[in-house]
């Protein structure tokens, strides 16, 4: 996800275009990098960049979040603009889905109009010719007067046709298209009062002053300075000699042109037949077949493959027999052997050890838990699922304070939620971004933990119950506290939702690899450096003192005073404190009561310091330790009246 | 029939009270009345509610009275708020003054002028008049809100209603615009229309902004 320094020295190919026309794999396909290839809007935040040689000359290739117009709403929008601004592409490649073409086109002439350098993808060729239509790409280009190249690049079809036409590429061929000669007059009044260069012609400047875009005003009060006044002036008598909406206007006007470009361009043929996906489509939006569906996947993406097969299976095969069986003895007996002093043994092979402890959670316990996660969460995801759950729990959703768009980081929550706090960002306000952080932070357990957890309890079913129960409703209450207390607007939902797909194992397994590459690079650090927190505690004497500092809280809790350890764990990672409590599980120190307690208290507790760190990062200093600090309390005080409405009730006992 | 302006406002929020909120009745402290309240005492003349100690409850006699100023008032919205664009607590006053000027018959010249509009700017229903129900069995339905449809049903967008700007360029540029045909396809738990070969989930209160002239699909 890091997105390395800007290589001016190389020409510039910027995709840009909606969400879910294939700007990714297109990009991949040029590049073969490795990117996230995402079926729903929100995942492309950051811009990915890679180099692609075509014909000997070296271009570096950018691909943008998605945006459906030149005028943003959302951060991921903004985010591509801001680089068709700041960044001169030499060529940007705007993608389109061959189905909708009546619906992006008019964006593609707002590029065109902006006298950037376009040359237009017809993607997704394949699905629409399934449907019946035939797009007559030639014409298109004829009318346009841009290159046009039909594509379905998941397919790898057109691939060579756009390396071919990224080489030909003349940019000095900049169509223009006229609009009602009303609209024209008023545009060229504003634009003859623009004195300043802009990236984009200032016939397009005009555009956005028009439809009142409020960064583009910005933009021109700085870059004009003194003549600022006499543009705004312009800008508002047209406004109001026009006395309708004039955004509406400029899109019925664009459409217009749009309809005379495609005409004769597209031909649809009647009386195909409504493909199964379309029918599955519906089965996932109807709450009654929905509902039972997303349990079913919930089942067997979660419980059974990320819970029995990743953490179960997969663990004890390298934790259990690999680890325990083969790497440690040799490694404890080579240290032994060949290191004489305590301490140094200790720090590598002792009891918080960093092959013994860090490298053996981080390889053994959590990469298969987090990778078997990632799996099931890409496959999900490339079906284009989300959407549709998204819209089915929207409902829920407004009575915590959230749309049903923040389904995404609060799923994405269960895989890592260090990375789903940085996905709230593709939230619209920021009363919802403040409310899934906090309920990220507090009620989402990660995929290491869950997978952990889910193993611990599952040998106890009721505990199991109890723990989902407590979560589910602390999740939910909070929720709806903070949607009551939290200031701010109301969100809105609405989405586009895509066709349901079959995911391409290719995508499926590069986008998992680099979301466990990320997850690896970011946690192996902080894993050793837990280790050596824990090795310092530990000989120092000073993890002792924290444990005792703890001890109360742990037999307030009703735990054993051991448990303080794995709270501290948990401060680091909040899957190495569930291992921990794994450990002592294994060991038969816990009763059931207790097991119970001690799950909901972690799952609650702590977001771990990659979490913590990241909600600085999004939200600030103080919001993260206010939200700290509320999370902390939560989570023993539930776990402090868990533990006495299970005593007295005898529930569990 | 004539009544007192305050005996229309107490019969309006005793409408919304019991019709829109499920109450039984409302106290008299929420509507701010004293038990000798002179308009209160027209209505329990009229026999239109029933005062029992604190409580007021609407009576089967007064509910199309109440449920008439309701729609005078939501329709007086629609006038302040839309045509005349006084927005906030001067538009809500407006609004008041002007329900009151409505009776006899001018609520239907207005409701037509609207094209029978189905919810006030807040988004509450407008109770139809006969003017509403005549102009659907004449097949004339004019322009209803996304909301009015039934799944399966299809229409051509007329027209986005929204305070905020960038709602309705979200809508624009996912392609609601007007002279677009859709086809509802859900309407619980979202809505979820579909226009071209795309697919969309709006929630109720988007729904409601975005206005159709149903009718058969092209």
């Amino acid at each position: 996800m890091q997105t390395p320094p800007a290589d001016s020295n190389h020409p510039k190919i910027v995709l840009v275009g909606n969400p879910n026309v294939g700007k990714s794999v297109l990009f991949n396909a040029l590049t073969g990098a490795y990117t996230t290839v995402s079926n729903y809007p929100g995942t492309s935040v950051e811009v990915s960049r890679g180099h692609c040689e075509i014909d000997g000359t070296r271009y570096e290739v950018l691909d943008t979040p998605g945006m459906y117009a030149l005028l943003p709403i959302t951060e991921e929008e903004r985010v591509a603009r801001q680089i068709l601004l700041a960044e001169t592409g030499h060529i940007i490649v705007h993608v389109i889905d061959a189905r909708n073409l009546e619906r992006m086109l008019p964006m593609t002439l707002q590029l065109i109009e902006g006298r950037l350098p376009v040359l237009l993808v017809v993607n997704i060729l394949d699905e629409a010719e399934r449907i019946g239509m035939q797009i007559d790409t030639a014409l298109l280009q004829e009318k346009l007067g841009i290159p046009v190249i039909g594509a379905a690049t998941a397919r790898k079809r057109g691939l060579k046709e756009i390396r071919a036409a990224i080489a030909a590429f003349d940019s000095t061929r900049r169509p223009t298209f006229a609009y009602a000669s009303d609209l024209e007059r008023d545009i060229l009044r504003i634009a003859t009062t623009l004195a300043s260069d802009y990236p984009l012609d200032r016939r397009a400047i005009a555009l956005l002053l028009m439809q009142k875009d409020e960064e583009v005003l910005e933009l021109v009060r700085t870059a004009e300075g003194e003549g600022f006044a006499a543009v705004e002036t312009a800008v508002r008598a047209v406004a109001f000699e026009r006395r309708v909406d004039l955004h509406l206007r400029i899109s019925l006007e664009r459409k217009r042109v749009c309809k005379g470009v495609l005409d004769g361009v597209v031909s649809q043929d009647s009386g195909a037949r409504t493909p199964f996906s379309e029918r599955l489509s519906g089965w996932t939006m109807n709450p009654w077949s929905g509902f039972p569906l997303l349990l079913l996947v919930l089942y067997f993406g979660l419980y059974q493959f990320v819970g029995n097969f990743g953490a179960g299976t997969v663990v004890d095969l390298l934790e259990g027999h690999l680890f325990e069986e083969w790497l440690n003895p040799w490694a404890i007996a080579l240290s032994d052997r060949f290191l004489p002093w305590y301490w140094l043994r200790e720090l590598i092979t002792g009891e918080y050890g960093i092959f013994t402890l860090g490298i053996r959670y981080a390889v053994a316990i959590i990469l298969p838990i987090v990778g078997t996660f990632f799996l099931a969460f890409s496959v999900i995801e490339d079906t284009g699922y989300f959407p549709r759950l998204a819209m089915l729990v929207d409902r829920i959703f407004k009575q915590i304070g959230l749309n049903g768009r923040a389904v995404i980081p609060i799923v994405l929550g269960f895989g890592c939620d260090t990375m789903a706090t940085m996905v709230t960002r593709t939230l619209e306000t920021v009363r919802e971004r403040l409310i899934a952080t906090v309920l990220l932070a507090l009620a989402i357990p990660c995929s290491a933990q869950l997978g952990v957890i889910l193993g611990l309890l599952s040998g106890a079913p009721g505990a199991l119950l109890v723990w989902t129960l407590c979560v589910a409703a602390i999740f939910l209450v909070i929720g709806f506290l903070a949607a009551r207390v939290t200031p701010g607007e109301l969100p809105m939902f609405y989405m586009e939702i895509p066709p349901l797909r079959l995911p391409q194992p290719r995508n499926v397994l590069v986008k998992t690899l680099t979301r466990m590459q990320w997850y690896l690079l970011e946690i192996f650090p902080l894993f050793i450096f837990a280790s050596v927190l824990l090795w310092a505690g530990k000989l120092s004497g000073a993890l002792g003192g924290l444990i005792t500092l703890l001890r109360p809280a742990m037999l307030a809790l009703g735990l054993p005073p051991d448990t303080a350890a794995v709270f501290v764990l948990g401060f680091f990672r909040r899957d190495f404190g569930a291992a921990g409590l794994y450990d002592m599980q294994a060991n038969g120190v816990l009763s059931v009561v207790q097991l119970t307690v001690a799950a909901v208290t972690l799952t609650l507790f702590v977001p771990c310091i990659a979490q913590f760190l990241m909600m600085k990062k999004e939200r600030g200093w103080p919001t993260a330790t206010g939200i700290f600090v509320f999370v902390t309390a939560v989570a023993f005080g539930c776990g402090w009246l868990l533990n006495q409405a299970l005593l007295f009730t005898g529930v569990l006992s | 029939m004539m009544i007192s302006h305050q005996a229309e406002d107490i019969l309006e929020a005793l409408w919304i009270a019991t019709e829109e909120k499920g109450d039984h009745g409302a106290l008299l402290e929420t509507l701010g009345l004293r038990p000798d309240d002179a308009a209160l005492e027209e209505l329990d003349r009229l026999a239109f509610v029933d005062i029992q100690g604190e409580r007021v409850h609407l009576r089967e006699e007064g509910r199309e009275e109440a449920q008439m100023a309701v729609r005078r008032h939501r329709l007086a919205e629609r006038l302040t708020m839309d045509i005349f664009d006084i927005r906030g607590p001067e538009g809500d006053e407006k609004a008041c003054e002007f329900e009151h000027l409505l009776r006899g018959a001018v609520d239907t010249k207005l409701c037509t002028l609207l094209n029978h509009p189905a919810t006030c700017p807040h988004g509450r229903p407008i109770p139809p008049g006969r003017c509403c129900r005549d102009a659907k069995q004449q097949g004339a339905p004019g322009v209803v809100a996304l909301t009015e449809l039934k799944a399966g049903e299809v229409g051509e967008i007329a027209y986005l209603s929204t305070a905020e700007p960038k709602k309705m360029q979200k809508l624009m540029s996912m392609g609601v615009l007007p002279g677009n045909q859709l086809l509802l396809k859900r309407a619980y738990p979202s809505y979820i229309f579909r226009i071209g070969h795309s697919e969309f989930a709006v929630d109720q209160e988007l729904a409601r902004e975005i206005f159709v002239r149903p009718g058969p699909g092209s």
